[in-house]
């Protein structure tokens, strides 16, 4: 075929976004803040790093405003290795967005774990060539965001604290009202619509569909591969694993465990087996003892 | 007719759902004892250096191995044509290589996330009408042996790359995609696999170990 015939490649398209969440399903994804912790990540098996300046148990401790990190450090974690590197950007900042775009990041979290940037409007994450994942609490604001665009959508979770609370809760919401809804009557979904706050005709997919859009993973609070099986179970699709891997006493192994312990979800003799002499968990904190929800960032 | 999906991590549901649209049957194979009774396996998409760790934890690796040396037919797509494949570019020295495939390839030669693609794709044996193919950080085939088929080749990539690179490869009864044909639901590559399953047990056609 002659070149000027030939068919055009398109980048950028939902679909190729979609995809790569798609690729990553199964898997774990690690926070990393080094490019040495990005190699023990990835020889762990992690399906994708989270490049970052602080875990957000640090971000937690030390306060200030959370922003991007610096590029040079994300650079240097993209050239350690050859899994995918996400980034995040602050809720709103798409300044910030832009040149997570420019390093060529492979998705980017606009995250609430950082400070946010804008208290009314995220992202127009359609206006990216690079994907886009969110935190969601719910089915609404989980829509919400993907009407702006997000090809991937996770828990929130409540980050840095080592308890998986919060990120059950919130799979239990999305997915009971993606349960709810796929059982509700053709002419109801006007009301779920209204009541989610979210377009109808992604109220009208789920509803058909029985599922997101896009895929739905765990984020906030995973620290044991039981955690990890845990969300799994619950319909998480992959997980993010934030603090709870180098805030604990063996990385290396606990890493690798959280793997095997998210591939094997089903079977209890696994996550049992991966479990065993992993030392110290992250330490973790009651939800009650919070000053900051970062789960409650997002509009 | 069974046909076990390899289900260690990756697009492991949307194989599934296009070989279940055909009239198979299909089982999640995480286990050697679950590919007991598989008249074809699948390789999914995800990422080859998480998969290549799970294969030898699971003891997959070893099983496959075995099963592929008695003839057992297996589709592949990106990570999986990586595992296949007999010379990797830019991989683990310790990555799992079933060695099947007679290619070179290159693990992510396309670039990052942004270089990935979607592109009307012209196959051999499918007709006029074009598949859709998805390209998510795929590898490069950089060359093949002899005893390869190009059943495709990339018209044009993502700023000229790749172009008239081998996508779709065919060995005896190894079928090969650096692409998701998965993804575009356009059955028509999973259906071409089915029909070698099918041929294959009545041949008697056996892999090159």
């Amino acid at each position: 075929m002659a070149a000027q015939d030939a068919p055009t490649a398109t980048t950028g398209t939902f679909r190729v976004k979609r995809g790569l969440a798609d690729m990553l399903r199964g898997g774990v994804i690690m926070d990393v803040v080094t490019p040495e912790q990005a190699k023990i990540a990835e020889d762990a098996g992690a399906v994708a790093v989270m490049a970052l300046e602080r875990v957000p148990a640090d971000i937690r401790a030390q306060g200030g405003v959370a922003r991007m990190s610096d590029p040079a450090l994300i650079e240097a974690i993209q050239r350690a290795v050859t899994i995918p590197v996400m980034a995040k950007a602050r809720i709103g900042h798409f300044a910030e967005a832009q040149v997570l775009q420019a390093l060529q990041v492979d998705y980017i979290d606009e995250s609430e774990v950082l400070t946010p940037a804008d208290e009314a409007h995220h992202i127009d994450k359609w206006a990216f060539t690079v994907p886009f994942v969110c935190g969601a609490t719910s089915l609404g604001e989980a829509l919400r965001r993907i009407a702006e665009g997000a090809a991937l959508i996770r828990s929130k979770g409540e980050a840095g604290t080592g308890n998986v609370v919060e990120a059950v809760r919130h799979l239990r919401a999305i997915t009971g009202e993606i349960r709810a809804l796929s059982v509700a009557r053709p002419e109801e979904r006007y009301a779920w619509a209204k009541r989610l706050a979210a377009p109808l005709p992604l109220v009208e997919e789920v509803a058909e569909a029985g599922r997101l859009p896009v895929p739905l993973f765990c984020a906030g609070g995973i620290a044991t591969p039981a955690d990890a099986a845990l969300v799994m179970q619950l319909g998480a699709e992959a997980v993010f694993v934030g603090s709870g891997i180098f805030k604990s006493a063996d990385p290396a192994r606990r890493a690798r465990a959280i793997v095997e312990a998210t591939t094997h979800f089903e079977d209890p003799a696994i996550v049992a087996k991966v479990s065993k002499g992993l030392g110290e968990p992250m330490p973790g904190v009651e939800l009650d003892r919070l000053e900051q929800r970062l789960a409650e960032r997002g509009w | 007719m069974r046909i076990g999906v390899v289900a260690l991590q990756g697009d492991v549901t949307e194989h599934r759902a296009a070989l279940e649209r055909l009239g198979a049957e299909t089982r999640p194979v995480r286990t050697p004892a679950q590919l007991a009774g598989v008249e074809g396996v699948v390789l999914p998409g995800g990422e080859s250096t998480t998969l290549s760790l799970l294969l030898r934890s699971s003891g997959l690796e070893q099983a496959l191995l075995g099963a592929f040396r008695e003839g057992l037919p297996v589709l592949a797509t990106c990570a999986g044509l990586i595992l296949l494949a007999r010379d990797v570019l830019d991989g683990r020295p310790d990555q799992v290589r079933f060695g099947l495939l007679d290619a070179q390839v290159r693990r992510n030669g396309f670039g990052r996330q942004v270089h990935s693609f979607e592109v009307d794709l012209p196959v051999a044996g499918l007709g006029d009408r074009p598949v859709r193919a998805v390209f998510i950080r795929a590898p490069l085939v950089e060359a093949v042996g002899p005893d390869v088929a190009v059943l495709a080749r990339l018209p044009r990539g993502p700023g000229g790359r790749g172009e008239g690179s081998p996508v779709l490869l065919q060995q005896a009864g190894v079928l090969a995609a650096s692409f998701h044909p998965e993804l575009s639901g356009d059955d028509r590559i999973h259906e071409r696999f089915l029909r070698q399953v099918a041929e294959g047990t009545t041949s008697g056609q056996r892999l090159a170990g």
